[in-house]
């Protein structure tokens, strides 16, 4: 079998590089955080150094990088949460009991995906501004949980749809009513759907940096809207500013790897699975 | 269709064969609320469209006809942030569809440490746009200390000042780096399903890795590139955190594109009217893409 | 008691007729098998009968009761899948026990009825395991026990044996019919295998197209098929169909002339026919044979030799491919010539709207 291990080095060494590559800026992100200041700006760049964590106690110290961390973790969950109590009842109606407009209701859901937010920025400013939800945690929250609804009922469609039609029949045959049927049979076999779902939201609401750099300030914006008030040139943080950046986006990294696979199928709404 | 009611004790076994006037609770609150999140915004800004409107002189409001689309459209600032919308689009898709294609391919083969160097691709996808932008800004790009310039300097090149130069070309370079894995990851997915049958009927025909690629994987991926292209597209056109967090929209109207500008008018130059016209001229021009989307959504709803 | 009697039983999706005027009876204690092409609609009749369709019109009794709007769960029946359709993260004891779970019945006569059906079904080993981690005949056999659990009065089979290969097959044939043996339960059986039909029923029903062709026992359907749809579904090797005239009509007989310029002498009711009619005549393999002097001829094109016996297959000179049952050591070589014989006696009639004909005389009726 030479020929194919002589195959497989090769790929090796050509998909090694571009994964490296991709990887590097991340890479050297991790490796600031912990830098010296000094280190972290000197050139020739520096991979050895002695470590310190004085960067990541700063920024943990700084009441105010807690408090934006809080508020993402809240706003993602919460609208995730939000989304899921909304989108589940749905999907399960469209999935199991379908009318003639079901498929037109779902693809509607999907082109309200589809609008630009700009399109919407004027009439949703003016109105926080006047509802008093400007930089309010609540107000943030409700906008993602509407920005994620259209997936999050997507992909638990499709989920819900993945499940055997004839094992659900033989539960019925078997004497089960509505309520059992959801809790012994539907809810264990698309557990791993829904789980997959709320990652995917959790990530999309994480990572969304439009209405949070436009409907908050200083005292709701998540990570995405603080991590961006870092953008005035001051040449002597990038430490602090890489410990920051790797703080803020650990989680999200980990949870797109986990859900990678099932990702596919909700970001292209089902198109491709 | 509508089913006869059957009246009786037995209800319950009658909601189980009758379900359509009884799910209407269950949907109606998503549809409900996404169907005023979808018509409320757009039939507001469609109004201020049609209205000066300024809040830095709140006082002077009334009707504009076509003053503010008259405005937009003859705005030397609209035709380059056009321009510079479908160079972004443009740039993004090139690469990633050409680089997501290849890499594909390539990750589909086996390889040692497959499943790390997987891990490690896709990860750009998952990092905060304005996190991106800043490190990709600072620590790659800076033209003194960033690492570009010091390996652009190893190899005896002077350093390039991105940001001053080449602002749209490193927009693009951000914005493309986050999304090759999301080209990578969907084209692998539908590559996965190619069953190896074909490919090696393929072999016994005599085609070559190059025949291979041209005439049976490629074909078999054009689906999947399509949906690349359109949703990229979709999401491509509202580029924003990037360009606020590097440029904010320059140098001039160097990185300006279509959303920055909207933005621009509504909120630093309080401008409603007018922005609320750029609005509804991005919706225009994100409903054309939207469609073919939908379609291809429905064609493989009845799948 | 459980029998199961349909009137009139119509079903539609949509505009679409799928079920066009279904009566049926089924006695108590048969194994009844409903047996059909792909598409006829026997697995939408099985699943009218289960309660997981709606009846559009028509009526359905199971021991004297009418059915048609009670929940399946209420019409005691169990039904094995064509998937079988176990609960994939549930083990085979709870696949088994879900329904007397669900009956809020005690734990202890709970695990007694799972044994016994693990028992009857020689599954006992396997109690503790998932199904992914089953083969496909254990699989099978959980689904049957599962619905044994239930005590049903009724056994529904909808395609059971499909998914297994032809050797498991014809074991779980066997076991189905032990089975019904030993449980002494009404079973009706849906299946596009005509030799499962066959083996299996105490009545066949074959259904064409929403609509029932012919009732009977496996060998009444066989011997006395009533139309061309049912003589050329029963039966392997298919029938032998060709286009004969009748060319003189007699006492109790009629002369017919058969491709080829052949003629043949057949029993036949003088009072249906006429000279100059056009028939189709149709003669099973075992019906034919080689032998010189024989009435039609033509080359052998393909042989199939299967040890216990061949099948000749015989391209007329003009006339369509025959079908000739042979013996195990019979010397014919692909492309010789040769002629086939038929008697009379063994030839089914059908006339030009394919319904069979009687073979004798009125006053001799025959079921």
């Amino acid at each position: 079998m030479k020929k194919a291990l002589r195959d497989k080095s090769l790929f090796t060494m050509a998909a090694w590089p571009v994964a490296l590559v991709m990887f590097f800026p991340i890479f050297w992100m991790l490796l600031s955080g912990f830098k010296t200041e000094v280190e972290a700006v000197s050139s020739p760049p520096r991979l050895v150094f002695q470590p310190t964590l004085e960067n990541y106690a700063a920024v943990w110290q700084r009441a105010d990088y807690v408090r934006h961390a809080a508020n993402s973790v809240i706003i993602s969950l919460g609208s995730t949460l939000l989304a899921l109590a909304l989108a589940l009842p749905a999907a399960y109606a469209m999935a199991f009991f379908p009318t003639r407009r079901t498929k037109n209701a779902l693809l509607w859901m999907l082109s309200t995906k589809m609008l630009p937010p700009v399109g919407a920025l004027v009439p949703i400013y003016l109105l926080f501004r006047d509802l008093g939800l400007l930089d309010k945690r609540l107000g943030l929250l409700a906008v993602y949980t509407l920005v994620n609804l259209p997936i999050v009922v997507w992909m638990l469609f499709a989920f819900f749809k993945d499940v055997p039609r004839e094992v659900l029949e033989a539960a019925r045959m078997d004497g089960a009513g509505p309520a059992r049927e959801m809790l012994n049979l539907l809810l264990p076999l698309s557990l791993p759907g829904i789980a997959s779902t709320a990652l995917l939201a959790v990530i999309l609401a994480w990572n969304e940096s439009f209405w949070s750099l436009n409907l908050t300030a200083a005292k709701a914006a998540p990570l995405t809207a603080f991590m961006a008030s870092f953008s005035s040139p001051e040449g002597l943080f990038w430490a602090k500013l890489s410990a920051a950046s790797t703080m803020a986006i650990a989680p999200i990294v980990v949870f797109g790897w986990l859900s990678q696979r099932q990702l596919v199928r909700g970001l292209t709404f089902g198109a491709v699975k | 269709m509508s089913r006869r009611q059957v009246p009786g004790p037995d209800q319950p076994a009658a909601r189980r064969l009758r379900p359509i006037s009884r799910t209407l609770p269950l949907k109606l609150p998503s549809l409900g609320v996404l169907f005023l999140w979808a018509v409320v915004p757009l039939v507001m800004t469609l109004w201020f469209s049609f209205q000066r409107y300024n809040l830095l002189n709140p006082g002077e409001r009334g009707f504009a006809r076509l003053e503010n689309y008259r405005f937009l459209l003859t705005d030397p600032g609209l035709a380059r942030a056009l321009i510079n919308t479908l160079l972004l689009v443009g740039g993004v898709l090139a690469v990633t569809v050409v680089g997501g294609t290849l890499l594909a391919v390539l990750f589909d083969q086996s390889f040692f440490g497959r499943g790390v160097a997987r891990i490690l691709v896709i990860a750009p996808f998952f990092v905060m746009p304005t996190v991106s932008a800043l490190i990709w800004k600072n620590m790659l790009m800076d033209p003194v200390n960033g690492v570009l310039a010091f390996l652009m300097r190893l190899v005896g090149l002077g350093p390039i000042d991105w940001f001053a130069r080449a602002p749209l070309a490193a927009i693009v370079i951000i914005v493309a780096w986050q999304w090759l894995p999301f080209a990578l990851l969907v084209l692998l997915t539908a590559l996965q399903s190619l069953d190896s049958e074909s490919r090696e009927a393929a072999r016994l025909d005599g085609a070559g890795p190059i025949a291979s690629f041209l005439f049976i994987t490629l074909p078999h991926l054009r689906r999947a590139i399509g949906v690349v292209i359109m949703i990229e597209t979709i999401f491509l056109l509202m580029v924003f955190a990037e360009i606020f967090v590097t440029t904010a929209g320059g140098p001039g109207l160097a990185t300006t594109n279509l959303a920055f500008l909207i933005y621009r008018f509504a909120l630093l130059d309080f401008d409603i009217g007018v922005a609320s016209a750029g609005g509804i001229l991005a919706i225009v021009l994100a409903n054309v893409v939207a469609v073919f989307l939908i379609r291809s959504v429905a064609r493989n709803l009845e799948a | 008691m459980a029998n199961v009697r349909l009137r009139d039983i119509r079903k539609s999706f949509g505009t679409v007729e799928v079920i066009k005027g279904v009566d049926l009876d089924v006695a108590d204690r048969q194994l009844a098998v409903v047996v059909g092409p792909s598409g006829c609609g026997k697995s939408t009749l099985l699943r009218l009968i289960a309660g997981l369709e709606e009846i559009t019109s028509g009526d359905l009794w199971i021991d004297g009761e009418r059915m048609n709007d009670v929940p399946p769960a209420k019409r005691r029946l169990a039904m094995v899948f064509q998937s079988y359709a176990l609960y994939p993260h549930m083990s085979v004891a709870e696949n088994l026990g879900f329904s007397l779970k669900l009956a809020r019945v005690p734990k202890e006569t709970r695990r007694e009825k799972v044994k016994e059906a693990a028992r009857i079904l020689q599954i006992e080993p396997l109690l503790g395991r998932k199904p992914k981690e089953l083969s496909g005949g254990e699989r099978q056999r959980v689904a049957i026990g599962r619905a044994i659990v239930r005590n049903p009065r009724v056994f529904l089979f909808d395609e059971p044996l499909s998914n297994l290969d032809a050797a498991l097959r014809v074991q779980m044939r066997l076991e189905v019919m032990r089975l019904h043996d030993e449980l002494k339960a009404t079973m009706l059986y849906v299946t596009h295998d005509q030799v499962e039909a066959m083996t299996m029923a105490d009545v066949i029903i074959v259904l064409n197209a929403g609509t029932i062709e012919q009732v009977g026992t496996p060998l009444d359907v066989y011997h006395h098929p009533r139309n061309l749809f049912v003589a050329g579904f029963i039966g392997s090797p298919r029938m032998n169909f060709m286009p004969a005239t009748v060319t003189s009509v007699g006492e109790a007989t009629a002369r017919l002339s058969l491709p080829g310029g052949a003629a043949l002498d057949v029993p036949a009711d003088p009072q249906r026919l006429r000279a100059g009619d056009a028939l189709s005549l149709g003669a099973r393999p075992e019906h034919l044979a080689l032998s010189e002097g024989g009435a039609l001829r033509g080359e052998a094109l393909v042989i199939e030799r299967l040890g216990n016996v061949t099948f000749v297959h015989v391209s007329l000179e003009d006339g369509p491919m025959l079908t000739v049952q042979a013996a195990s050591d019979e010397p014919v070589r692909v492309h010789d010539r040769v002629s086939v014989r038929l008697g009379g006696e063994d030839a089914h009639l059908f006339d030009g709207a394919g319904l069979a004909m009687p073979r004798v005389p009125q006053d001799h009726k025959e079921t």
